[in-house]
């Protein structure tokens, strides 16, 4: 298992972070040091990552564990490098994001939940992220996908791809 | 066209950048606030503009910046709420992404105003992109003196952060929000005290929506009496409205508040009517919070008068015929969307965000999801029905904060509007895994008197 350990610029990011506070309230930047270790560290948050942070903003253990817990753009378990994250929530729903769902489980033979067995993509469902205008959308790293089509998830799928044998 | 205050800019080519911000009149109101008006001259013009939560509640915000609690020698907090979640509304992104300077200046004349020196902007975690938008724009405000130290030489300091969520409706709500700012879960608290008494840190702090702290641009600009010559009656000044759902032109308008709902949904200026000539059946006007309305209480009034984009009009005859301007989220839907269907999402995105806090809520959200999933699977009973109402019924008011009621009321107002639908669903499970109820009666001219509520 490789040590959890943050590069010196993170380490800086995270200086600079709490500097944000007054003195005493290096609580206030868990959340936003929970964003930099899942970043760093596989786009999951272990048992030991969390444990880091703790001990980097002095705080027990479970004070990471209960927010960790509670902000659902945390995940506890290991993910695909692609994290398809397609809204369902009802504007999307009455913009044919069902449909949109269930091609995605098709062309990539996973449910809700699931990696693919290569690793390179999971499939989530959540709730509205704002963009319904723009419906249906998914998250995908960063940035939304929006006014998505089956066409443009197979690109989607294929631009993914693409970038992973680059690496 | 309707006259515009807060986007009237927005499409001014590198807008999003300093330079271009302030050729096109940018910080002019925070000179004149800073140097001119004073904290209680600003505080006046916003009292004088009627200028209400543009968040969803509605509350003065006038009124709220004079509860803060000014003790000696404790800082004071405005927390900027971009924590954008609830279903239907996607304005604020669109005002930080495309003229975030318009809100680092309403962020800067409002911490002015309330006599706070740090100010943190809350926004989702979702809008990752955003952040870095923000931060540019707080550097290129700071290196031109407009945040720091000693701005404009008035002995004023302020500093603006940005903070990201992390994916959770409930930091929407103003206690939950400090919660989650603090680094904890966000539960929300029990008020009293009022964030404008302890807040952040156990400080006085303000929470405000960043529309609303946007608004107090125009609003300094053009002084309080002239900003009340925007709109109608107690709602004052322009609002912006994120549309969506069928119609031809989704997008985020901005709208004095003096136009009818009809023009709104037809008119080529903002929604374009219903897409692919479908007739419209149903709309919920302020955020999926608010009760949905069918087609023909929506364009009128049960009195039969033309129903107003405006807090009052839409909110005219109560929850039994009438709902709210809310976030300004306009859902759209037309004759082929199943009302079931539509308000079992919210049930679920309810459930999925409650806090756990409250057994009302954490319980009864999962209840009416579960109910709902039966009657849309064909699974349900008759009884069930009523048995949502009655679940809806004890969670509202149960709860220490809104969320209950939020989740509480489109079960409610779906029953009582639609219920024909949900019994066809129930007395024809098969048909109803095939085909939708459709348009039936929901568009027809009222009889009058308007049908009591259930």
């Amino acid at each position: 298992m490789a040590v959890v350990q943050f590069s010196e610029e993170k380490l800086n990011k995270v200086k600079e972070i709490i500097a944000r506070y007054p003195e005493g309230k290096q609580k206030s930047a868990l959340i936003p040091v929970l964003h930099l270790a899942q970043e760093a560290f596989g786009g999951w948050l272990s048992a030991e990552t969390m444990d880091y942070v703790a001990s980097l903003l002095q705080l027990k253990s479970i004070e990471v564990y209960e927010v960790a817990t509670f902000y659902s753009m945390f995940n506890l378990k290991p993910v695909g490098t692609y994290l398809f994250e397609v809204c369902q929530t009802g504007p999307c729903m009455v913009s044919g994001s069902d449909q949109i769902i269930d091609y995605i489980k098709n062309k990539l033979g996973i449910g809700v939940g699931e990696t693919t067995a290569d690793g390179l993509f999971t499939l989530k469902t959540v709730e509205c992220l704002g963009a319904c205008g723009y419906a249906p959308m998914m998250q995908l790293g960063k940035h939304y996908r929006e006014h998505l089509t089956p066409a443009k998830v197979d690109e989607i799928i294929a631009e993914c791809r693409s970038k992973a044998n680059a690496n | 066209m309707g006259r515009k205050l807060l986007l009237d800019k927005a499409h001014i080519e590198g807008i999003r950048y300093y330079d271009t911000y302030r050729s096109n009149g940018g910080y002019a109101a925070a000179e004149k606030a800073l140097k001119t008006l004073g904290p209680e001259g600003v505080l006046d013009e916003v009292k004088k503009s009627g200028l209400r939560g543009r968040g969803g509640a509605g509350f003065p915000t006038g009124l709220k910046w004079s509860f803060i609690a000014k003790p000696e020698g404790v800082p004071r907090y405005l927390v900027c709420n971009a924590d954008e979640s609830e279903p239907g509304t996607f304005k604020d992104r669109y005002l930080m992404e495309f003229i975030p300077h318009l809100l680092i200046e309403g962020l800067l004349i409002s911490s002015f105003t309330l006599g706070a020196n740090s100010c943190y902007i809350y926004i989702r975690g979702e809008y990752a992109w955003i952040p870095e938008i923000l931060e540019q724009a707080i550097a290129e405000a700071k290196n031109k003196g407009w945040l720091g130290k000693n701005i404009l030489g008035t002995g004023f300091d302020l500093e603006i952060y940005v903070q990201r969520g992390a994916g959770a409706y409930i930091c929407g709500e103003e206690t939950a929000l400090i919660e989650s700012l603090e680094g904890k879960r966000g539960n929300p608290r029990i008020k009293p005290p009022f964030p404008a008494v302890k807040g952040l840190w156990q400080s006085p702090t303000v929470v405000n929506n960043v529309e609303t702290l946007a608004a107090v641009v125009p609003i300094v600009n053009i002084g309080g009496d002239e900003y009340i010559k925007y709109g109608t009656g107690k709602s004052t000044g322009t609002k912006l409205i994120s549309a969506c759902g069928n119609i031809n032109k989704p997008g985020v308008y901005e709208i004095e508040m003096n136009i009818s709902v009809e023009e709104f949904i037809y008119s080529d200026e903002y929604c374009g009517g219903i897409k692919n000539n479908k007739r419209l059946k149903a709309c919920i006007p302020g955020g999926s919070s608010v009760p949905v309305l069918p087609a023909n209480l929506l364009l009128k009034t049960a009195k039969g008068e033309t129903r107003m984009m405006t807090y009052e009009s839409l909110a005219d005859g109560g929850f039994a015929t009438g709902s709210m301007l809310g976030s300004g989220g306009f859902i759209v839907m037309d004759e082929d969307q199943c009302i079931v269907r539509n308000t079992l999402t919210f049930a679920r995105f309810y459930h999925h965000e409650s806090c756990g806090q409250c057994s009302p809520c954490r319980e009864g959200t999962g209840w009416m999801k579960k109910v709902l999933q039966n009657i849309e699977n064909g699974k349900g009973k008759m009884s069930d029905i009523d048995l949502l109402w009655d679940i809806q019924r004890k969670i509202e008011g149960n709860t220490i904060c809104p969320l209950g009621d939020a989740a509480a009321w489109p079960v409610a107002a779906a029953i009582r509007h639609f219920r024909d639908e949900f019994e066809w669903h129930v007395a024809n499970p098969q048909e109803s895994q095939t085909r939708n109820f459709g348009l039936a009666h929901y568009a027809d001219p009222l009889p009058a008197p308007a049908p009591a509520a259930v």
